[in-house]
């Protein structure tokens, strides 16, 4: 009887979104590690996973912010880039003391997760005073001075100590020293200590943390002041710090995911994190659908993969890559489509009432 | 609606999966050896990753003809010059099966895969990947990662020295791009050694890639009164320099290192602005020995355009590790592991007369062979004494 209960609870109207958002996860996990732990699995698919699993916490990470707040943001891969330069460092200088890989990645992972939540509450603080646009173009520009601040610093440690210089290479490292972060060359020579187990992991944190935010009153109200701004205010939402809120998370998130995608590397350049890359992320959010948890899940692995299932087609990929993103866009907009699927829900709402009914 | 995305969904995976994973392992009793390799071949640097698999190709297609079977089965995969997308280019070399790569063309790449090199015991030699984290990394050598082309420093250290020993200018100027490893890092070591060997260093400027004006750079260098100009950077912003230059009446020597080759080709340039520009580099199209010749008619008349030195480099190591394996009489029968010990233990003990010149390699992986400069003169390239 009880356990019946938690069946009808877990696929009742409300939370039905999210037990199949967690079942595709669980899901995709067994057959995955299944494949691994049996050998039947190609290197390609194998180098794969664990960047998928990066780019999905930041695509969530993103619809939290451009989806639940409505915020425009072009500045997510610089949040990516604090996290993964922070959590870069921190394994170089702690992997002589702490020998465990996988402590040592969660406890850079959470750290960087704070950094990158710290730099987006200093510029959520100025910004999200304002309306409209502006963060989008804050944060854009954010994005493009952390690239370059990266890009300008020299970072070393040996056994005296840490050395740091900025625009010209000053370290004069002693042969036991290390290079951490080397300019233009970013991070060079990192231990790869990233796992698939720890990505999945964190897609679930994700999930959670996004969807008990949605049901509790923040999230109520993050959702009213996107809505609508004067009507929020009017019932007394402090407008200001629900959205902060919205954006800390979402900039938290987005420095795990980065945490964990330097980590699978051994070289990082801070190039890497430029507008593209937040652009990557925004066509992986919009093409899952602003606000669909899911179908961000779903387009950011699709579409990550998707470039490399094409090297068959050789130098025609990337032209073939482009054609079915704007393919799905059409798609997904076409008024015959949409009309079937409305179709198929009502269909199918219908049956389940009939079912009750009887 | 969500059932059936899901079905979709793991057919696409479980498909891709099996797609993927098939085909590996395979022929082992073939005497033909895999060779594999990745490079740019679109994005902004596809220009260099097309050159180095149309000259490796190219180099392949010579010596199947040459042997009268297929000595090399050659793969060449897209890494866009991304440290993210090169190990996947590497997963699929082997999964194909790959015995000996070309490693990667850009070093940024290279960086990502070299651990993969070095743990799967995969002999690679790098055309044109100049870092030396390509080779060794601090105490750690690669001891199967080698290189073709000169490693950063040391065209910077050889810079300098052709400088003062050829006295081209007093007092040097350097404008460099600040956001680009392989300029910094020139860069760099240019200054070292001229400190070391007294040159003059009057004004250092640097910008960064989306720049196109550099009549700020130029402005100063001209009113600290620099008679040379090093551009350790590529050919595109190089060609914007000059151009500049010219214009506001500024004539200093311009010179440049490797990156500089291609400027003659590039479109929309007029090349009587490059008159009187030094530059480093080990292969000069233009050059009338007969290998030289024979590489420049062959690959235009197969692919059409000039080759530039990262296409020389990659002829160079194609025919390199064919003559090692040769030498030490390793072929695709042989397992991944032997060829490898094989071709180290020839690499570090031979000498390989090439396109780009006579090479020998030392244990660390690092090439040494002698710089070239060359002088703009008519429109072609002439070796500077």
């Amino acid at each position: 009887m009880k356990k019946s209960n938690l069946l009808n609870k877990l696929f009742d109207k409300q939370h039905k979104k999210q037990t199949v958002s967690y079942l595709i996860v669980i899901f995709a996990y067994v057959i995955l590690e299944a494949l691994l732990k049996t050998g039947n699995i190609s290197s390609l698919f194998k180098n794969l996973l664990v960047p998928c699993t990066c780019y999905i916490v930041a695509a969530l990470a993103l619809n939290l912010c451009v989806g639940l707040s409505g915020e425009l943001s072009l500045g997510h891969a610089g949040f990516m880039s604090i996290g993964a330069f922070t959590a870069v460092c921190l394994s170089g200088l702690l992997a002589g003391t702490l020998t465990n890989a996988v402590l040592r990645l969660v406890i850079v992972i959470i750290i960087g997760a704070a950094v990158s939540a710290f730099f987006g509450f200093l510029i959520g603080i100025p910004v999200l005073k304002l309306q409209g646009d502006y963060l989008a173009i804050v944060t854009l520009a954010f994005c493009q001075i952390i690239v370059s601040l990266i890009n300008n610093v020299y970072f070393g440690f040996d056994e005296k100590g840490l050395q740091f210089s900025f625009i010209e290479n000053k370290l004069n490292l002693s042969s036991s020293g290390k290079i951490l972060i080397g300019g233009p060359i970013g991070a060079s020579g990192t231990q790869r200590i990233s796992t698939f187990t720890v990505g999945i992991v964190l897609i679930i944190i994700s999930l959670i943390v996004i969807y008990n935010l949605m049901d509790s009153r923040n999230g109520r109200a993050i959702m009213a002041a996107r809505d609508n701004r004067i009507a929020a205010l009017s019932v007394g939402i402090d407008v200001t710090r629900t959205k902060m809120l919205a954006f800390v998370i979402s900039a938290a998130l987005a420095g795990a995911a980065g945490a964990l995608y330097g980590l699978n590397f051994s070289t990082l350049t801070p190039a890497k994190f430029g507008f593209n890359q937040s652009i990557l992320l925004l066509v992986y959010v919009v093409l899952g659908g602003l606000g669909n948890i899911t179908g961000t899940i779903i387009s950011a692995s699709v579409l990550y993969v998707l470039p490399e299932l094409l090297r068959s087609f050789e130098s025609y990929r990337m032209i073939i890559y482009s054609l079915v993103l704007i393919g799905i866009m059409l798609i997904s907009n076409n008024k015959f489509f949409k009309e079937k699927l409305a179709e198929l829900k009502t269909r199918r709402f219908n049956r389940t009432h009939s079912k009750e009914a009887e | 609606m969500k059932k059936l995305l899901v079905v979709l969904l793991s057919v696409f995976v479980v498909f891709g999966l099996v797609g993927c994973s098939g085909g590996s392992g395979g022929d082992e009793a073939s005497p033909t050896i895999k060779l594999g390799g990745s490079g740019p071949l679109t994005g902004g640097a596809a220009v260099y990753g097309n050159d180095v698999f149309h000259a490796a190709e190219l180099a392949v297609k010579e010596i199947n003809e040459a042997e009268g079977f297929d000595f090399f089965d050659f793969k060449f995969e897209d890494d866009e010059a991304d440290p993210e997308k090169a190990p996947n280019a590497y997963g699929v070399l082997k999964d194909w099966g790959m015995q000996v790569s070309i490693y990667t063309t850009t070093s940024g790449a290279g960086l990502a895969v070299v651990e993969d090199y070095f743990n799967d015991r995969i002999f690679a030699i790098t055309p044109s990947g100049s870092n030396p984290g390509l080779v060794y990394n601090g105490s750690t050598n690669y001891d199967n990662c080698f290189q073709v082309c000169f490693t950063d420093p040391n065209q910077g250290v050889a810079s300098a020295d052709y400088i003062k020993n050829n006295a081209l200018g007093e007092k040097v100027a350097i404008i460099y791009r600040s956001d680009d490893d392989y300029s910094t890092t020139v860069y760099q070591k240019f200054k070292d050694e001229a400190a070391k060997v007294g040159l003059d260093i009057v004004y250092e400027g640097s910008f960064i890639d989306t720049d196109s004006d550099y009549s700020a750079q130029l402005t100063a260098a001209q009113n600290a009164g620099a008679d040379v100009v090093f551009l350790p950077i590529y050919y595109t912003p190089a060609a914007g320099i000059l151009t500049q230059a010219d214009a506001m009446g500024y004539a200093p020597v311009f010179f440049g290192i490797d990156g500089m080759d291609g400027i003659l080709t590039l479109e929309g340039f007029d090349t009587a602005l490059a008159e009187g520009v030094y530059l480093l580099t080990p292969f000069a199209a233009d050059a009338t020995d007969d290998k030289t010749v024979h590489f420049v008619t062959a690959f235009k008349e197969a692919y059409g355009g000039t080759p530039t030195q990262f296409g020389a480099d990659a002829y160079d190591a194609v025919y390199a590790i064919y003559e090692a394996c040769k030498a030490a009489g390793v072929d695709g029968t042989n397992s991944t592991e032997e060829i490898c010990d094989a071709l180290i233990g020839q690499f570090t003990s031979m000498t390989f007369d090439g396109l780009t010149g006579k090479a020998t390699w030392a244990a660390n992986g690092e090439v040494s062979k002698s710089p070239k400069a060359v002088i703009i003169e008519n429109g072609v390239y002439v070796a500077a004494e």
